[in-house]
């Protein structure tokens, strides 16, 4: 099926798109990298009068060091984000994830920004962002604010955006030493939406093996992508070990809730919650090491 | 109203008058003639609409025309060169690797790609590398074969 017809808005900066954003309200759309908005269309499920392409503003794709941190522009692929020296070299863990993502084309179109306000529960890049503790950088007409990505998303699809609002940049802090993460996905075939997605990001406490801090999230099993806030809870403090780690791996299954759907069960991803948090959990104290 | 946009293929600038909704994809083959780039699913999933653009694939199918302005697109037809084809052209009729054909554009634009990033992959890289092209017909053993070989022969484009 072909495209509708709809009037194709391009702004030259950000604050031009959200003007645009803010005058034609529920009547556009914006457009990264269309692979999800104009699959979407295609579908017929929505029909935007105008689509508001962000290809044309400057300053929105880019990856860079800052302090100790990173600073992802919205419009940074997915691809970009898995080549980046930068990202390898801070962030193992987060360049890692697009492997495991769809597939080339996908990921050299695809962007960081559109991935997460697309909002799909089942959002590769947003469990192994919220275990890094990353923050998204909003710009409205009214000005800018920063939110812990953990509190983005309301609902599947759904985003803490207002009308007229654009996601402009991801932040992700700098790790303290000692610090490892992982994140393992489950689906049914290689290139496929994550049934289960788990990541966890550990920092140990010196030599001895325990756990100063941890981060476990859930994609595919909750509304949004979750915390585990139970399995952190039980680890954090204590020395790392394989009793603890399958403990936390049942206590976080308890706290999904996912749903069975054209690609699996309930029951089944209940159970791949507990297997992939444990494989995160072990990979991101190997790491941490 | 229509966009008169200029299109970079092959090497060769092209001018068209567009709508907006138009995909690359559809300009490329009812516009420009170009009809080697094939639209399967038209959803991004199967690869048969994979081209090149700024040295990357892409599916034509999800790509707005207006938005492929001012970029480098490379195609099925500039592959070869002249009559010669390319080492993964070759390779492909060689080992096999073309049943119907309706998936081989893109599958060979997904492998020249591939080549040209990572000119020695190994099986997986090869499999992870074509993930994106869904082929119906061979299994893809000839396919994963076929761009061994190529890779072997040190030569793509």
């Amino acid at each position: 099926m072909r495209l509708p017809k709809f009037e194709y808005l391009s702004p030259r900066t950000v604050e031009e798109a959200c003007g645009l954003l803010a005058q034609h309200g529920d009547k556009a759309k914006v457009l990264a990298g269309g692979t999800d908005l104009l699959n979407v269309m295609k579908e017929r499920v929505i029909k935007p009068e105008y689509v508001i392409g962000l290809r044309g503003i400057r300053n929105l794709d880019y990856i860079e060091a800052d302090g100790t941190g990173v600073r992802i522009g919205a419009l940074a692929t997915i691809t970009a984000i898995g080549e980046s020296p930068v990202i390898r070299e801070k962030f193992p863990c987060l360049a890692e994830v697009p492997a495991k993502m769809a597939t080339v084309q996908i990921r050299n179109m695809g962007t960081l920004g559109g991935n997460l306000c697309n909002a799909a529960p089942s959002a590769d890049t947003a469990p192994i962002l919220i275990c890094l503790g990353a923050g998204v950088k909003i710009v409205g007409s009214s000005g800018e604010r920063v939110v812990l990505l953990e509190d983005f998303f309301t609902g599947p699809g759904e985003t803490v955006l207002e009308n007229g609002e654009i996601l402009a940049e991801i932040q992700v802090p700098g790790q303290p030493a000692n610090t490892g993460g992982a994140y393992f996905k489950m689906s049914r075939i290689a290139v496929d939406l994550a049934i289960v997605g788990v990541a966890a990001v550990v920092t140990l406490d010196g030599e001895d093996g325990v756990c100063a801090d941890v981060k476990i999230a859930l994609g595919a099993v909750a509304p949004t992508p979750i915390r585990a806030k139970k399995a952190e809870g039980l680890i954090k403090g204590k020395k790392m070990d394989e009793v603890l780690i399958e403990e936390a791996g049942r206590i976080a299954s308890e706290e999904a809730s996912p749903i069975t759907d054209v690609r699996s069960t309930a029951f089944y991803r209940t159970e791949m919650v507990r297997v992939l948090t444990g494989r995160a959990l072990r990979q991101a104290v190997e790491q941490a090491k | 109203m229509k966009r008169l946009i200029q299109l970079k293929v092959n090497g060769e600038f092209y001018e068209v008058a567009v709508l907006p909704h138009r995909t690359l994809a559809e300009v490329l083959r009812e516009e420009l003639d170009l009809i080697g780039t094939k639209v399967a699913c038209n959803a991004g999933d199967c690869g048969s609409c994979t081209v090149i653009m700024d040295g990357k694939t892409v599916v034509s199918c999800l790509t707005l025309a207006v938005e492929a302005e001012g970029r480098e697109i490379r195609t099925i037809e500039g592959v070869a060169q002249g009559s010669e084809l390319s080492p993964v052209q070759k390779a492909f009729v060689d080992h096999g690797a073309i049943q119907c054909g309706f998936c081989t554009p893109g599958m060979v634009m997904s492998a020249t790609a591939l080549l040209e990033k990572n000119p020695k992959p190994t099986e997986d890289e090869i499999r992870m590398g074509i993930a994106g092209n869904i082929c119906r017909c061979t299994g893809y053993t000839k396919i994963v074969e076929a761009i061994q070989a190529a890779s072997q022969e040190g030569g793509q484009k």
